[in-house]
């Protein structure tokens, strides 16, 4: 299954409803351009929500990170929501949980943008 | 592609539709064998690692060079061999992706999960690249049940 994303606007933030697979190739890439997108309409509140993204590799890994310091770099602020047990170990065996802020559920993601 | 009863190869391009195509390959391969659902993953995602290695950093998409990619059960392992023909790779230029200054870098953790993944990992020149062998032991008696197929 490919990677496909679609974004929708909750109280100012933006969520990115993403699914399939996040691996080199298409399927950062999308995920590159729609963050790059949002910031250069400056949308800069971003919670990705990972719910149905079933499988990544180290270059999904490496794109979630450039996603991460891309909106961080430009004032913004990016969140993972919803994410699958083997998202969730991977980013746990990579240290990765510890930089970003991940959250379980969508209300308290929003509510947590200052 | 070559096959003999316990041992299966394949010679593939070096193209992104080679690193799907090695991941689904071992995922099946471990399936047949007898593995369970969790180290299926692990076994895969470690080819798939593998395979990246072997198209971007060794052969760098060149379409004259070749993966060779080779399933071998034995009596207690799955070895796993991918073979590129690049310039090879210098470990000690690889950082340790758990280093607080590296946890934001965006590339060089592939090495690092096929070490979490797999049993053994080891690394070595050949005379026409760098030769990766991956081995996930085999634990109880489900494993093996089946013999790799194409």
């Amino acid at each position: 299954m490919s990677m496909k994303v679609a974004s929708r606007q909750v109280d100012g933030v933006t969520i990115v409803d993403c699914s399939g697979r996040i691996t080199l190739g298409e399927g950062s890439v999308i995920l590159r351009d729609m963050v790059r997108d949002l910031l250069a309409k400056g949308n800069k509140k971003i919670v990705l929500n990972l719910q149905d993204v079933n499988y990544i590799d180290s270059s999904g890994i490496g794109e979630l990170v450039s996603a991460f310091t891309t909106t961080k770099n430009q004032g913004g602020e990016l969140k993972l929501l919803n994410l699958t047990k083997k998202v969730n170990d991977l980013l746990q065996i990579t240290k990765l949980y510890t930089v970003f802020d991940v959250k379980d559920d969508e209300a308290s993601a929003v509510k947590s943008f200052k | 592609m070559a096959m003999t009863e316990q041992r299966v190869s394949y010679t593939l391009d070096s193209s992104l539709e080679t690193i799907d195509s090695a991941e689904e390959k071992a995922s099946r391969i471990a399936t047949e064998l007898g593995f369970p659902d969790d180290e299926v993953m692990q076994i895969s995602m470690a080819v798939r690692e593998a395979a990246v290695n072997a198209v971007l950093h060794g052969n760098a998409y060149a379409p004259d060079k070749k993966v060779t990619l080779a399933f071998e059960r034995t009596s207690s392992d799955l070895v796993i061999t991918i073979c590129d023909q690049g310039k090879g790779m210098d470990l000690s230029k690889i950082p340790n992706p758990l280093a607080p200054e590296n946890l934001l870098k965006t590339s060089g953790r592939g090495i690092f999960l096929m070490r979490s993944f797999m049993d053994v990992v080891e690394i070595r020149p050949t005379q026409t690249g760098t030769e990766l062998k991956l081995i996930k032991h085999v634990h109880g008696p489900t494993a093996g049940g089946k013999e790799a197929s194409q």
